[in-house]
């Protein structure tokens, strides 16, 4: 387990480099194919919450089902 | 460690830190704009020299772009507007193929001219970092504004530059 | 809870550092606006259930936006624990949902409600996560926290009154790797106190009686707390299409240990059309207290003859084909679609009987398994 305390220091470092601006190995005019709708983690949001909800009233575990992200980067 | 330790190691870790990521100042003066000749789509090519002596507003957009598309129609009453006062607007492509531009251009057309980069050697070249990105080029070509993304009501700033930058002499 | 205390802590600092963050010229972009309309349906195990799903959502100066949701379960049960053990009922359940999200940079918070009723449940959920886009907007980092109050009552008892609290703390990564592939990993604690069994649910113990075992009510701990950590990968395959894999690890201190694998694969037919098939295959290690048939009544401090407790997998292999189009004569609505995914699921378990089979000494009955299909149709709008 790492030292909460570790953990808490690189996430914050994580937040406020948020602040300073990184040089991207993928250039934001490179995100043609992430920006495609297919390669959403989620496309259709009303129908995966419903599986979702169906796995977890018949299974025992539950969560981590997660997926925010990628996309068109712009802005 | 103590409470009031604990909470002293908080501030200093975090003014440490907002110290250190805050961000650089852009402080350039006004370096002289990239040369480039492209592929028009209207047929032949076109290149920034060839535009020397009138306003130049550059814009680097792609047809899978949310905020690009919605710039669009501003840029194109931009363009008509200011045309005739010495304004030359291109909108630059970034895409690897052109089939989707052309599907975008095809149901909602511009009339000013779409240029094609399709190895991004001039979105490098421009350093561009945020889609879409909007370079504002005075008579002399040199560029005095890097608009990066756009939000509704952001070309209220570009015609104010425009603008001012139409009065100066060639 | 140390855990949740770090976790409480970690996301104070990173909310605090977000605050702190000069707002810059570059920002994210929302989710478009659009409707979802669906029609869900399950059938397997002697339940059917199906109703009604809607999702709305609706941005404004590209700052704010706002969803709502109404889902209804129309439920009609006659599954293995209620025949053997009551008899077969009809319910319904409601759900409404409410969501907020702001963009401010490259963060955007959001908040969400949710209200859940049926005769002998409520639940009330307040979600809340902040999100952030890093290093060249590459990295996506998620912070979410949801705190829930369940009311259990019990049909027939207007006496029985019981309470869930729940807490949910959970952190998602989502990294670009290359122009062509992302990966993502979240992690997920569910931390749960009060009444967490069923009331109508029985377990059995052997029993010198005809049948050869009676029944007694389960008895579930009071708390339980569990974690989830899954792991994913979206690529982009040259010709069009998506594949993606996901594993889902979790554990919980009720002794449940359980594995997810799934593998999806999307392929776009023409300009409108959209296929997608996926697998998923799911074990799970039973509960330490769970059993399908104890030595004598009371033998355990808890008690469990949940099949959802027991031993099981399951396989799940789906279908989806969805169709594109313009809506004629309406300019509001930018684009359309109309989808239907089937699924097929298959639910093997390894200590849980089948007891409806007559003719077997208690303990010696055969394993319980059954199918289910799914099935989702539903009209999206983008406007």
């Amino acid at each position: 387990m790492i030292p909460s305390r570790a953990l808490f220091a690189a996430l914050a470092l994580l937040a406020f480099s948020g602040c300073s601006h990184v040089e991207p190995w993928v250039k934001p005019y490179e995100r043609e194919k992430l920006a495609d709708p297919i390669m959403a983690w989620d496309r259709d949001p009303v129908a995966s919450s419903y599986i979702l909800h169906v796995y977890e009233s018949r299974e025992g575990a539950r969560g981590a089902a997660g997926g925010a992200g990628g996309g068109c980067g712009c802005n | 460690m103590t409470m009031k330790g604990k909470q002293l190691h908080f501030a200093v870790l975090l003014t440490g830190l907002l110290a250190l990521s805050w961000p650089a100042l852009a402080t350039d003066g006004a370096p002289p704009a990239p040369e480039f000749r492209l592929a028009n789509r209207a047929g032949g090519e076109m290149s920034l020299s060839g535009l020397r002596g009138q306003v130049v507003m550059i814009n680097f957009w792609a047809s899978w772009c949310g905020p690009c598309r919605q710039e669009f129609p501003a840029l194109d009453e931009m363009y008509r507007k200011y045309k005739p006062m010495g304004f030359a607007m291109v909108g630059i492509n970034v895409e690897s193929e052109k089939a989707d531009a052309e599907r975008f251009l095809g149901a909602r057309p511009v009339s000013f001219p779409i240029l094609f980069d399709p190895d991004n050697h001039v979105s490098g070249s421009y350093g561009v970092s945020a889609m879409p990105t909007t370079v504002l080029v005075d008579r002399k070509g040199h560029i005095r504004w890097q608009h990066r993304a756009y939000k509704p009501g952001d070309e209220a700033e570009y015609i104010a530059q425009i603008r001012a930058m139409l009065r100066e002499p060639s | 809870m140390q855990l949740t205390r770090t976790i409480r802590s970690i996301a104070i600092t990173l909310a605090a550092g977000w605050l702190f963050c000069p707002a810059p010229s570059i920002a994210g972009v929302l989710p478009e606006d659009r409707a979802d309309l669906m029609y869900h349906y399950y059938d397997g195990g002697g339940v059917q259930i199906d109703g009604p799903s809607v999702l709305v959502r609706k941005k404004f100066k590209e700052k704010y936006a706002v969803n709502a949701s109404y889902y209804v379960d129309m439920v009609s049960s006659a599954s293995i624990d209620v025949i053997t053990t009551a008899s077969p009922y009809k319910e319904e359940r409601t759900q409404y949902g409410l969501g907020f999200e702001y963009l401010r940079g490259k963060v955007t918070y959001a908040a969400s409600f949710s209200n859940s009723k049926e005769n002998d449940y409520g639940a009330d959920t307040a979600s809340f996560s902040i999100s952030q886009d890093m290093f060249g907007d590459l990295t996506t980092v998620q912070l979410f926290f949801s705190r829930g109050k369940d009311d259990v009552t019990r049909r027939g008892d207007d006496v029985f009154s019981e309470k869930v609290d729940r807490h949910i703390y959970g952190i998602d990564v989502s990294q670009i790797v290359s122009k062509k592939l992302i990966l993502g990993a979240s992690w997920e604690t569910i931390a749960e106190e009060g009444f967490l069994n069923n009331p109508y649910r029985q377990v059995r113990y052997v029993d010198a009686v005809p049948l050869g075992y009676s029944y007694e009510p389960e008895r579930y701990p009071h708390t339980r707390t569990g974690n989830a950590l899954a792991l994913r990968a979206r690529y982009y395959l040259p010709y069009r299409a998506a594949l993606q894999g996901d594993y889902r690890w979790y554990n919980d201190t009720w002794g449940i240990d359980a594995n997810t694998l799934e593998i999806a694969y999307t392929q776009p037919i023409g300009d409108r059309l959209m296929f997608d098939v996926h697998f998923r295959y799911y074990m799970q290690g039973g509960a330490d207290f769970y059993s399908d048939l104890y030595p004598r009544a009371n033998s355990q401090n808890f008690l469990a003859r949940d099949k959802e407790l027991a031993t099981m997998d399951s396989q799940t292999l789906g279908f989806g084909l969805g169709y594109e189009f313009k809506v004629p004569r309406v300019e509001f609505i930018q684009k359309a679609s109309v989808n239907l995914k089937y699924d097929f699921m298959r639910f093997n378990y390894d200590d849980f009987r089948d007891l409806r089979p007559t003719g077997y000494a208690p303990g010696t009955e055969p394993l319980y398994s059954f199918d289910a299909n799914v099935i989702r149709l539903f009209f999206s709008g983008w406007f």
